[in-house]
């Protein structure tokens, strides 16, 4: 995408460039309509090339377990029984919420590795990433991951390669149920709300959409049977913020640490201009005899006069 | 399926049972999922295992496996005692008022006519109409007779009480009749019930009796030939519906025309046994035509060899001597030392049949086996020692295994048939690796060196070899649009047809009515006729307009029979050619013909007031309640234990050992002894697919040996807990006929059921690994499964055995 | 003899002084490269931002492992006395050079005890937290909510650090003769007899100096 279209920008304390509008997309997950049948992971292994390894059964139907740097969306599934007894097996499609205040982006030291563009989509460029990880630390939902073969943050891109020239995201486009839909922000809370009412007629009184404020929204949402309880869904955060450690850490407290350190130097130099260094004046030479020195501690080196070579310490 | 796949949007409730189909056809759940979006359809799933599917659905009760009949008998009995029925559909349409013949009689879980000694019914002729003087059925439109099939029918399930089928099902009556009282809303004209079964149904030794049971279901709703309604089953493999067409079977010819008995050897009478004449007045009874598409097919094979003078090559084809080779019978030939030499194309019989270690033994027996896959198959690979996961003794296996690496179905033009019966012209997306060929290219170069030798050396019955036509520009590689086009059918002489249409010679041919029995017309495929015709490639066809609203999209590829894509459709218009209500349209009279959002399965001149009735391939013209004698175990579905029961006795019948399994079910003599019973195995098994995989094919691609890298069995908590077993534990899961182990996956997703009056646990076991692959390596899980099948189709019974499981 | 100088720091005190001296500068510029994006350009010094990252890690852990050879020689001069109290309650009369009242220090004075402890404690945070945090080897064995808090302290005690480094620093440049005493090793006796009025009578052996300093100022 042309440099334009960036709204944010991480490590960067001015504004970027953003003259174009652009509409905020979304990309809408529907749990009612998921069979978890991990066909967008199959189709977000193809387009970006990811390999993962074949693991072990862990005696569920999750796999890979994780999400990994060759892994950027997976299927997390919980058998939940509900207050009337009836069991219900819910299935979330994890990955990015390409969030509108973005952790990972805040969190990020290097800059452009990591850049929210005007339509909503949150980029990682793994030129200019370090390896550090603290788009890990930042991220509230606990997305991106550090490869071990390359030490660079991987995570879902929303196929910003694909969106930007006009295609749907890999995932949408292979969902066999039209569980994953994608378009403008607004048309998929509209698709939402449809969604809901339908669910409200078959009993899920509490369904609801998941775009949490917390993070200012996200361009990834949810479709949620049970939107009183996001956290039946594998734990998705009910409230999630950025962590108030990561906020103290990337927050104020930053720039006021290095106007602290600023004032120190600048204290010092004050200090020197204003009382001056401390000098050794003539009458100050200590008189008497110079008599051995005794060992008092081990700390305190031991000189003697009469020896002055033995350690082979010459007078300078 | 009678319907097809974007068709299940105009249901409005759809019953999954027998299937898992948001598991094993995701791409085809998409209409489901339609359905409940767009024409708020409510979603039920049956089946033993909360699924994927069950995930999605409005309601979920779970059955024991096994036992679908007493759950569909039971709501027959609740449909008909409820009188929640599509009356004028059922008095109209269907069989109900036919007169059965004295002979026929059910007593204590058996028809009239059984043979104990052959495990047979060997006489059924009690099982028919009662044909009157003038060569017709007789009928009772008052439905009062005690003999017709209505009363009969009410009589027969009346013993599916709800408490009796709950007990033997083991699903709670509460749910039962739920479930029940939802299916019933659809006897309603406007709303309309589709059932989606697929392997879930058929891989039982009563299983066939159990697709029937559900067919009778939909005749009494009045849910057959209409939109979003009918008996659709889910196939298994992306082309097995055009194997079936093709007649890959022992016993068919292409389209479901049939081989004759070693007894036919006179061709006249083998035409007019299955030329049937009509049994009612007026009807069409399409196969009076029989002998049209025989001969078409005839002179595509053999061309200018084919005579009416040698009977079109009558005698060139073979006669069966018993019922049918299918493949039970080819391994138990094998394991008896019959059989020399084995092709096995496209196919992974260790890994696919019943009995793993009976199938090893088998193959061990042959000269020669040769493996013709785009895999490395751990059929081609059986006799090598993959420690545990395949313990042989390979210094003690001769076979001479050859491997000829194929295309796959990416690498190749062609076309395949989904379960819509749909031909869907597809392009090669690549070039098929290394030595690699078409399975055309084998098999015409083994076909032209057969034909050389006999040419040269002669050789026993040489001639339907050597008069076989093979017209292709490329003899060694006939090209898929020759093929095709020989499917279609063409003109083999200049001929004009009744309607004063003129024909030339080598003219695409555009339906089977233009078929001939004088030699003039080849058609190697009489149902495909219409596929390929002078207006170029049909299949190829990529037009999804819908003009109507109806999901009929008359313009995406083509359709079997003649573009049709609901069969018996005539059905959804009422006796006076109305629709049955203004939201199920599909073809009605528009007072000279008939015509609509689909091609009506229909004679389309013929006025409803002519009364012809819409099962125009019955010579009845009518739908069938009682299968008269086309059924193996009896013309009434009735429930049989799995052969492996968990619970020991049919609770229909606990007096008679003979009713307690399928009494004409498919058993070798030898197979016996490899059943075992409850007191050693207690628990109740049943085998699947998973979404991340295709049958043993997937795991040789390394994603989707990511997205499920290791075999696993699914137990349920109770079961788990009883066995002190957590989820990620190895566990081994053994049968009478060998052992498998797997890691233990722990779900709420199944659970202990009441049956009979016991708890019975059941245990999932997916299919998908084996020895080779990218996978870990798996047991095959076919190991567990008994070597007999249904007594029809012959369908080992997959999906219903005994095992006994601990934890290593 | 009289004007004998007396060695403050041998050869091996002196180099790993600025053993960690130097790895602090590294550890500390390029970690204040990956603290805010206006230091970033620090990274170039270390090769870039990957090399910053993977460096920085390994020089945190050895500028540890050398001041903990800092820590052996210099704990026992730095415990607190009674003493010390004193000399910070005056630390303001130290700050302006005032001599009168500030109560004779040994080897070193409170000040100095205080930074050798401040340092140390960062040290130890920034170990400790510097582990979870290093993606590369240690972060898989953490929970992200532990990650975070390691984060968090490891940032505050670098903060720390950096404050007691400059306000070190600051010292040294400000006592003439300290930057000597860790350079070449010697001191003179009259730095050390203003300066570290105990040691140098604890060194030299006199018992009690002419020394200006008052008890009772």
């Amino acid at each position: 995408m042309a440099s334009q279209d960036i709204i944010a920008r991480s490590a960067t304390t001015t504004l970027p460039p953003s003259v174009r509008q652009q509409e905020e997309v979304a990309k809408l997950i529907d749990t009612s309509k998921c069979i978890g049948c991990k066909a967008c992971q199959v189709a977000c292994s193809e387009w970006n090339e990811l390999r993962d390894e074949v693991g072990h059964s862990l005696g569920t139907y999750d796999n890979p377990q994780d999400l990994s740097a060759e892994t950027w969306t997976l299927m997390r599934f919980t058998e939940h029984e509900n207050t009337v007894g009836n069991l219900e097996w819910l299935i979330r499609k994890d990955g990015c919420m390409h969030c509108a205040d973005p952790g990972c982006l805040k969190a990020c030291p290097s800059p452009g590795a990591i850049i929210q563009h005007a339509n909503g989509i949150v980029d990682f460029n793994q030129d200019h990433c370090i390896g550090c990880g603290y788009c890990i630390t930042g991220c509230p939902f606990n997305i991106p991951r550090i490869s071990q073969k390359d030490h660079k943050a991987y995570k879902c891109t929303l196929c910003s390669d694909r969106v930007a020239v006009g295609l749907e995201p890999a995932c949408v486009k292979t969902c066999p149920t039209g569980a994953i839909v994608f378009g403008s922000k607004a048309d998929m809370k509209e698709h939402a709300a449809e969604r809901i009412v339908d669910l409200k007629s078959r009993g899920f009184e509490q369904a609801g959409l998941y775009d949490p404020d917390g993070v200012g929204g996200t361009h990834v949402m949810y479709v949620l049977h049970h939107a009183d309880q996001p956290q039946l869904y594998a734990g998705l955060p009910n409230q999630p913020v950025i962590s108030p450690l990561v906020g103290l850490w990337k927050g104020m407290s930053k720039p006021l640490a290095l106007l602290a350190m600023g004032a120190a130097v600048l204290a010092g130099f004050f200090h020197y201009v204003r009382i001056g260094p401390q000098r050794i004046e003539d009458d100050e030479h200590p008189a008497g005899k110079d008599p051995s020195v005794r060992e008092v501690d081990p700390a305190v080196h031991v000189f003697d006069p009469s020896n002055p070579g033995a350690q082979g310490e010459d007078r300078p | 399926m009678t319907n097809h796949w974007t068709d299940i949007a105009n249901a409005n409730l759809v019953l999954v049972m027998g299937g898992n189909a948001a598991e094993a056809h995701p791409c085809g759940f998409k209409w489901v999922t339609e359905a409940k979006a767009h024409n708020q359809a409510r979603l039920i799933v049956v089946d033993p295992r909360f699924t994927r599917t069950a995930s999605v659905a409005d309601y979920y009760a779970p059955i024991r496996t096994g036992s679908d009949i007493a759950f569909m008998g039971g709501l027959i009995n609740y449909l008909l005692s409820e009188d929640k029925i599509q009356h004028e559909y059922v008095r109209s349409y269907t069989d109900v008022s036919f007169i059965v013949k004295a002979g026929f009689s059910f007593e204590d879980g058996l028809f009239s006519g059984y043979d104990a000694a052959k495990r047979s019914y060997t006489d059924k002729s009690g099982w028919g109409y009662e044909i009157g003087e003038d060569g017709f059925a007789k009928v009772d439109p008052t439905l009062q007779d005690p003999r017709c099939v209505y009363q009969l029918m009410k009589q027969h399930y009346s013993r599916y009480t709800p408490a009796l089928a709950s007990q033997i099902c083991g699903m709670p009556e509460d749910s039962m009749r739920k479930i029940w009282e939802e299916i019933a809303t659809c006897s309603q004209p406007g709303k309309t019930m589709t059932i989606l079964y697929a392997l879930g149904w058929t891989q039982h030794s009563i299983g066939s009796q159990i697709i029937r049971s559900a067919a009778m279901v939909q005749l009494l709703l009045g849910n057959v030939g209409m939109p979003g309604g009918g008996v659709n089953a889910l196939r298994g493999h992306s082309n097995i519906q055009g194997l079936t067409d093709l007649g890959l079977l022992s016993n068919l010819l292409p389209g479901y025309l049939t081989l004759a008995s070693d007894a036919e050897q006179d061709y006249d009478a083998y035409i007019a046994k299955r030329a049937l004449k009509p049994l009612r007045p007026g009807q069409m009874s399409y196969w009076q035509n029989y002998g049209k598409f025989h001969v078409s097919l005839m002179k595509a094979w053999y061309g200018a060899n084919a005579t009416a003078e040698n009977h079109w090559g009558y005698d060139w084809l073979p006669k069966l001597d018993i019922p049918g080779y299918d493949v039970l019978k080819m391994f138990d030939m094998m394991a008896k030392g019959q059989v020399n030499g084995y092709f096995c194309q496209g196919f992974n019989p260790i890994a696919a049949l019943p009995d793993k270690n009976r199938v090893m033994a088998s193959l061990a027996k042959l000269k020669w086996l040769v493996v013709m896959d785009p895999l490395a198959t751990e059929t081609s690979e059986f006799w090598r020692n993959v420690g545990p996961y395949n313990d042989v003794e390979t210094a003690t296996i001769q076979t001479e295994v050859i491997r000829l690496p194929t295309t796959c179905f990416a690498e190749e033009d062609g076309s395949l048939v989904n379960s819509s019966r749909w031909l869907q012209w597809h392009w090669k997306g690549a070039e098929g690796p290394g030595q690699a060929r078409t399975d055309v290219q084998i098999m015409s170069e083994l076909f032209l060196r057969l034909r050389e030798r006999y040419q040269r050396e002669g050789g026993a019955w040489a001639e339907p070899i050597l008069k076989l036509n093979w017209p292709y520009k490329v003899a060694h590689e006939p090209s898929p649009e020759e093929i095709a086009k020989e499917f279609n059918g063409y003109a083999t002489a200049d001929f004009t047809d009744v309607s004063g249409a003129a024909f030339k010679t080598g003219q695409q041919l555009s339906g089977f009515a233009q078929l001939r029995d004088d030699g003039s017309t080849a058609s190697g495929c009489w149902i495909f006729c219409g596929s390929w015709t002078e207006q170029g490639n049909q299949m190829a066809r990529r037009d999804n307009s819908d003009p109507y609203g109806m999901k009929q999209h008359l313009g995406w590829a083509w359709a079997w029979p003649m573009n049709r894509r609901i069969l018996y459709n005539r059905a959804s218009a009422d006796l006076q050619g109305k629709p049955w209500a203004p939201n199920k349209r599909l073809v009605w009279w528009n007072g000279k013909t008939w015509g609509g959002t689909d091609v009506p399965d229909y004679k389309v001149d013929v006025a409803p007031e002519a009364a012809m009735n819409p099962f125009i391939m019955n010579p009845e013209g009518v739908a069938r309640f009682f299968a008269l004698d086309k059924m193996a175990e009896g013309p009434f579905p009735e429930h049989y234990e799995p052969f492996e029961t968990p619970i020991g006795i049919n609770p229909l019948h606990p007096g008679n050992k003979q009713a307690t399994s399928n009494p004409a079910g498919r058993v070798f003599d030898s197979v016996w002894d490899s059943l075992g019973q409850a007191k050693d195995f207690p628990y109740a098994a049943t085998s699947y697919r998973l979404t991340e995989h295709f049958h043993f094919w997937t795991k040789h691609c390394p994603i989707n040996a990511v997205t499920q890298p290791e075999q696993f069995v699914e137990i349920g908590e109770a079961l788990a807990k009883e066995k002190g077993i957590v989820a990620g534990d190895r566990v081994r899961v053994t049968c009478k006929r060998g052992h498998i182990e797997a890691v233990a996956v722990v779900t709420k997703r199944i659970r202990p059921l009441q049956v009979n009056n016991q708890t019975v646990h059941q245990i999932g076991i997916p299919l998908h690994w084996g020895f080779t692959g990218a996978t870990r390596h798996g047991y095959l899980t076919n190991t567990l499964v008994p070597y007999l099948g249904d007594g029809n189709t012959q369908t080992p019974e997959s999906k219903s055995f005994l095992v006994n499981l601990e934890k290593i | 003899m009289k004007d004998k100088p007396i060695l403050r720091y041998t050869a091996n005190e002196r180099s790993n002084h600025w053993a960690v001296a130097i790895l602090f500068f590294m550890a500390a510029l390029s970690g204040l490269a990956l603290f805010h994006p206006a230091l970033f350009w620090l990274s170039h010094l270390f090769g870039g931002g990957p090399w910053t990252r993977i460096l920085h890690p390994f020089m945190g852990v050895l500028m540890f492992v050398l001041f903990l050879g800092l820590v052996i020689r210099f704990w026992r001069a730095n415990i607190l006395t009674a003493n010390d109290r004193l000399w910070l309650r005056r630390v303001d009369r130290v700050m302006r050079n005032e001599e009168q009242g500030v109560p004779p220090v040994g080897k070193y004075n409170a000040g100095q005890k205080l930074l050798f402890w401040t340092l140390l404690l960062c040290m130890l945070v920034l170990l400790l937290s510097g582990v979870v945090i290093w993606r590369a080897y240690f972060s898989q064995y953490f929970g992200i909510g532990g990650i975070r808090l390691a984060t968090l302290l490891h940032a505050l005690a670098a903060f720390v650090l950096v404050l007691s480094i400059i306000v070190h620093i600051y010292a040294g440049i400000w006592i003439k003769g300290s930057v000597g005493a860790m350079v070449h090793g010697w001191v003179s006796r009259a730095w050390a007899k203003k300066h570290h009025g105990l040691w140098y009578r604890e060194v030299t052996g006199e018992d009690r100096s002419d020394s200006h300093i008052g008890k009772k100022g």
